[in-house]
Formats: C-alpha cells, sequence, structure tokens
C-alpha cells in the first residue's frame, strides 16, 4: 500500500487532505450564501471580505485585548455578524423591491471598501497567526502525519453545516425561515416579523463566513485578499450545486474541495482551474446544478 | 422586475429619429461628443485622453449587455485582457501591423465570447454575473500560467507600429487620432445594432424573456449573439489599450478590472447611450488624481458604488435625460 497508479500514498494521501480542508472552506461559504440567496434574494458579494474580517477580528482580538483562539471562535462570528446585521438594515434592506442585480453591486461595493480600507491598515503582505497549543502537533496515522488542527478544521466545519442543516430542517425557528423562502407576504400575513428575519438570516450567514474566517486564520496568513481569492471559486461552487438545498451545498463544497486535492496530484496544471471547467461541464449537462431545483 | 436602466422611471418626451437613430438631443449630444475629441488633446495630455478613450469603448461594449439585454457580465476583463495579450503578442512577436494586431484582439474576444457566452447564457439573473465571473477567474489563472503572457511581467515594449503599414505612430498625437476613430466606430456600430431590427428584439428580451419567447423568437441566439458582439468589442479595446500604452498585464484580466467596467457605467448611467463614456472618463481622472493614495483607490471606488446603488441609480447622463425629458 504505498503508492496508487504510480503515485506516493503519503502525497496522495496529503493532497487528499488538503482538498479536504478547501472543501470545509468551499462548504462553510456556500452554506452562508445560500441560506442569504434563500431569504433576501440577494447574492452576497462581501462575503470574501466578511470571511477575511472574521480572520483580521481573530488577530486583533489576540494582538491588542489578549484573547485567543477559542474566544475568537466566540467573538469574531458574533461582531462581524452584528456589522452584517446593520449593513442590512441600513443599505440592504432598501434594495429588496428593485432588481437583484442592484444587490450585487452592492455587496460588491461595500466589499471593496472593506478590503482597501484593511489594506491600507494592516499592508497587503499577512499577518501571522499561531496554531492554539491545544491544537498544535500532529497525529501519526500509519500511512501519513495528520497535523492536528487541519483534523479539527475539517471535523469543525462538518458540525458546523450540519448544525446549520439541523437548525433549518429540524427547528421552528428553521421551519419558518423555509416558509419565509417560500412566500414571505404569506408568511408575514401569519404575524412573523419578516424583515426581521431576513435581517438575522443576513447576520447569520455573514457571522458563518467570519466563523470560517477564524478558522482559516492558522492555515493560511491573515491578509486582505484571502476572501476575494476565495470567494470566486465559492461562486463556482454555488453555481455546480445549485442553491436550493443546504445539504447540497455542503456535500457539493467537499466534493469539489477532493477533486481539486486530486487533480493537484495528478495533472497539477490544472488544479487552479478545474473547478471552473467541472462548472461548465455541470452547466451543459443539469444548467440548474446538480441540487438545484430548475 | 424592471432591469436596471439609466431611465427608470423617466416620462419621456416624444422624440423621432432625425439621423443614423439618433434623436435631435442625442444628435446634439454627439456633436458636442465629436467636437471635445476634436478640441481635448490640445489642451489635455493626449496619453491620458486616449486611456478614456480605450475605457470608454470597453465600457460602451459593457454596456450593451447590461444596458440593452439586461444581463450583467461580471467578467469583462477576460475579453478586455485577451484581446490586449494577443494584440500584443501579434504585434510584438509576429511583427504585424496595429490595425491588425487590434482586429485580432477583437477576434480573440468574440471567440472567448462565444464559448464563454455559450455556457453561461443558459442560466439568467445573479447566476449568469456568478458564472462570468467564474469564467473570466479561469481565464485569469490560465494567463498566470501560459508562457506567451509573460506571467507577472505581462507583454512590455508592444511595439506602436506603423498604421497600414505606412503611416507611423510614434507620436502620442497621431496615435490618438487613431484611437479617437476606432473608438468613434466602434461607438457608432453599438448605437446601429442597438437601433436595428435586432436591438430591438435585444430590449423585448430585456422586458419580457417569455413574451419575446412566445412572439417566436429564439431568445437565447438573440443574446449570444449581443454577448459575442459585446466581447468583441472589448477584445478590441484591450488590444487597442496594448497598441497605446505598449503593455500588456495580467491587472487587465483580473477580477477588479471587470468590476470597473461595472463601475464606469453605473456612474455614467446604465442603458443611456453616452453614459458609459462619461462614467470612464470619471473613473479615469480620478484614479489619475488619486493614484498617489494607493488602497484609498479601491475604497473610494467601493463607496462609490454604494451611493450609486443607493441613491443615484440613473448616474449623470440618465440624470440629465431625466432632467431634460429625454433618452441620452
Amino acid at each position: 500500500m504505498d503508492d496508487f497508479f504510480g503515485i506516493p500514498a503519503p502525497l496522495l494521501f496529503g493532497q487528499l487532505l488538503l482538498g479536504l480542508i478547501n472543501g470545509a472552506f468551499y462548504a462553510l461559504l456556500s452554506l452562508g450564501l445560500a441560506v442569504i440567496f434563500g431569504m433576501l434574494n440577494v447574492i452576497n458579494f462581501t462575503h470574501g471580505a466578511q470571511f477575511m474580517l472574521g480572520a483580521f477580528v481573530a488577530w486583533l482580538l489576540l494582538n491588542f485585548l489578549g484573547l485567543g483562539y477559542w474566544w475568537a471562535l466566540l467573538l469574531a462570528p458574533l461582531i462581524v455578524g452584528a456589522f452584517g446585521v446593520v449593513l442590512e438594515k441600513t443599505m440592504i434592506a432598501r434594495l429588496y423591491k428593485l432588481d437583484h442585480l442592484y444587490g450585487l453591486l452592492l455587496t460588491f461595493g461595500v466589499g471593496l471598501i472593506i478590503e482597501g480600507l484593511v489594506r491600507n491598515e494592516f499592508g497587503s503582505s499577512g499577518l501571522p497567526y499561531r496554531i492554539p497549543p491545544e491544537l498544535s502537533g500532529a497525529w501519526d496515522l500509519g500511512f501519513m502525519f495528520m497535523p492536528v488542527y487541519r483534523g479539527w478544521v475539517v471535523l469543525v466545519a462538518l458540525v458546523a453545516c450540519i448544525a446549520t442543516w439541523l437548525v433549518i430542517e429540524k427547528t421552528k425557528i428553521g421551519s419558518y425561515l423555509r416558509a419565509a423562502t417560500e412566500n414571505p407576504a404569506l408568511v408575514q400575513a401569519f404575524g412573523v416579523n419578516v424583515p426581521r428575519m431576513m435581517t438575522l438570516t443576513y447576520g447569520a450567514g455573514v457571522a458563518l463566513a467570519a466563523f470560517a474566517g477564524v478558522l482559516a486564520a492558522p492555515i493560511y496568513s491573515v491578509n486582505p485578499q484571502m476572501g476575494s481569492n476565495l470567494i470566486i471559486i465559492v461562486f463556482a461552487v454555488v453555481v455546480i450545486g445549485g442553491m436550493g438545498s443546504i445539504l447540497g451545498s455542503v456535500i457539493t463544497g467537499f466534493g469539489l474541495g477532493i477533486v481539486e486535492g486530486l487533480t493537484k496530484v495528478f495533472y497539477p496544471e490544472a488544479s487552479a482551474t478545474v473547478i471552473f471547467v467541472v462548472m461548465a461541464i455541470v452547466l451543459l449537462t443539469r444548467p440548474a446544478g446538480l441540487f438545484g431545483r430548475a | 422586475m424592471a432591469a436596471p436602466g439609466g431611465f427608470e422611471g423617466t416620462d419621456f418626451r416624444q422624440e423621432r429619429p432625425v439621423f443614423m437613430g439618433f434623436t435631435s438631443t442625442q444628435l446634439i449630444a454627439f456633436g458636442v461628443m465629436c467636437a471635445v475629441l476634436l478640441i481635448a488633446p490640445f489642451f489635455l495630455y493626449p496619453v491620458f485622453l486616449m486611456k478614456v478613450l480605450c475605457f470608454a469603448l470597453f465600457a460602451c461594449a459593457f454596456n450593451l449587455l447590461i444596458g440593452y439585454v439586461g444581463l450583467l457580465s461580471f467578467g469583462h476583463a477576460a475579453y478586455f485582457g485577451m484581446g490586449g495579450y494577443l494584440a500584443g503578442h501579434a504585434a510584438k512577436v509576429w511583427g504585424l501591423t496595429p490595425e491588425l494586431s487590434i482586429l485580432i484582439g477583437g477576434a480573440v474576444g468574440a471567440v472567448l465570447g462565444l464559448v464563454i457566452g455559450w455556457i453561461a447564457i443558459r442560466r439568467q439573473g445573479i447566476y449568469f454575473a456568478m458564472i462570468t465571473l467564474a469564467f473570466a477567474q479561469m481565464v485569469y489563472f490560465f494567463c498566470v500560467q501560459a508562457p506567451f503572457t509573460g506571467g507577472e511581467d505581462g507583454i512590455q515594449s508592444i511595439p506602436r507600429g506603423n498604421l497600414f503599414g505606412v503611416i507611423p505612430l510614434g507620436s502620442d498625437m497621431s496615435m490618438y487620432w487613431v484611437t479617437a476613430v476606432i473608438f468613434l466606430l466602434g461607438f457608432l456600430f453599438i448605437h446601429r445594432a442597438i437601433h436595428s431590427p435586432f436591438g430591438m428584439v435585444l430590449k423585448s428580451v430585456r422586458e419580457n424573456e417569455p413574451r419575446a419567447t412566445s412572439l417566436g423568437y429564439r431568445t437565447d441566439d438573440y443574446k449570444l449573439v449581443a454577448f459575442v458582439l459585446s466581447a468583441a468589442l472589448a477584445g478590441v479595446a484591450g488590444g487597442l489599450k496594448s497598441i497605446v500604452f505598449g503593455i500588456a498585464t495580467l491587472t487587465d484580466v483580473f477580477w477588479t478590472m471587470s468590476g470597473e467596467v461595472v463601475l464606469m457605467s453605473l456612474v455614467g448611467g446604465l442603458g443611456t447611450i453616452f453614459g458609459p463614456v462619461v462614467g470612464a472618463a470619471v473613473i479615469i481622472t480620478m484614479q489619475n488624481y488619486l493614484a498617489e493614495f494607493g488602497a484609498w483607490v479601491t475604497v473610494i471606488q467601493g463607496a462609490i458604488f454604494v451611493l450609486c446603488v443607493l441613491a443615484f441609480r440613473r448616474g449623470i447622463v440618465g440624470e440629465i435625460g431625466n432632467w431634460l425629458r429625454v433618452r441620452l
């Protein structure tokens, strides 16, 4: 069991693990996008910037308040989520009656502002964020060494995705959410405060992005571009999966991460573009996406 | 839900086209634009004006899609940048004359637009925007790796050469006149396309696609042709820019460039004929004056986006047109 198709096993498993990690971020981010889109009909172009903000808030908490990784995991999503709530209340909410494209343009502009401000303040080179001591080191799995933190990221991302799915599918508030996605006017007629639900949904989606940002901080260096580079790939993931189903986003996210990892092993030149190629194939065969409704 | 346009809710005066599809007000505006093009190089730096004209053509090409078909392409940098690379390659490595190099840029834009457009028009609205953005990013990654683009360095010292092999374009003034003529040809071409029967079908697709389909139009074919035209003109604009500045780089294929062309059209007025030109002039001027402030340019551009979407959706030309109650 030393090599597969001439590929040494440690390389193969190493790339598979990297693929799973990237997949974890694709899943978390596309999940947030799908939840926001389902409720608000706005595609949140600020998502990448909010992911990056999560990482920066974690860094700020550590360096200015001395609050470590575990606090950041709790506080950064709350802080960035609160910012999302303000954004929705003051700006996005004014656009619901207009063409959806305006929501896209607005959130794109907000993303530019955030990214530009952060770059002005911190430069574009990137800041280091240490892996917390509890999660450093590596496990020897026999066929490869697995850094503890990477395993942790995949596990936590999975738990967060499943928790989101449970909230939406199995709780009362989730049922309101699903109903309001289908027919907001009717739900409002039953006395549910739909505008407030929209605000909170946006805040929750943004918090999820910031949570992913904190998870990413120790893996990638914390830099202003970390979100925008990722978010375009996540858009492709969303197109491939279709935004109709929560579990669909999660499966597509992890699946495409693995596909990307395998491409790095077998044909590295195509690793940056493989997801876009998959997107083209899916659009040609199933235009609504793998899990989408037409 | 109405597609974004510069004349949202405007109550127009009845005006008939008097010449080449222009109404009398549009004809006056066109005359003013031509006069500015004639006089400006004697007062302003020609290289700056050429930059404005390249981006004005790019923005007009983009506006053909958003303003008249209602399709928001968020990946127009791909056609602009690839057109620039290929035109630069043709002029520098193959030694072709500038007009042929620019035409090659346009052809590359058209072919790329055909492939991407053919796939992307299967989805509408925000999906269309996301798909075009994703494909443009794929083109960007291709350009990072492909040997002929020169990677991070780009293609440098592209010769301007001699127009038709005889007229040297080394001086900024002669290059300016060529740029102005190409821009005007592109502008008139778009204007003609919009006011043709083909353009009418495009507008009906924008207003109500199912209805256009039920009237017997193959709306996908119309959308694709419009997409290819737009991409080809973006390629011409990119090729022109490479020849003028002698350089083609990754900046021109990056997603920020796609965002900039959206911003130019939005500031000038989506769906107005003159809006993209005014928008390009405003944004390029702003970039020129703010260049020393570095990342603040991004912040200000973002702020303009937000401001335009929240309070100023008609754009500059759209507001003027709304005030005069005429289409501009």
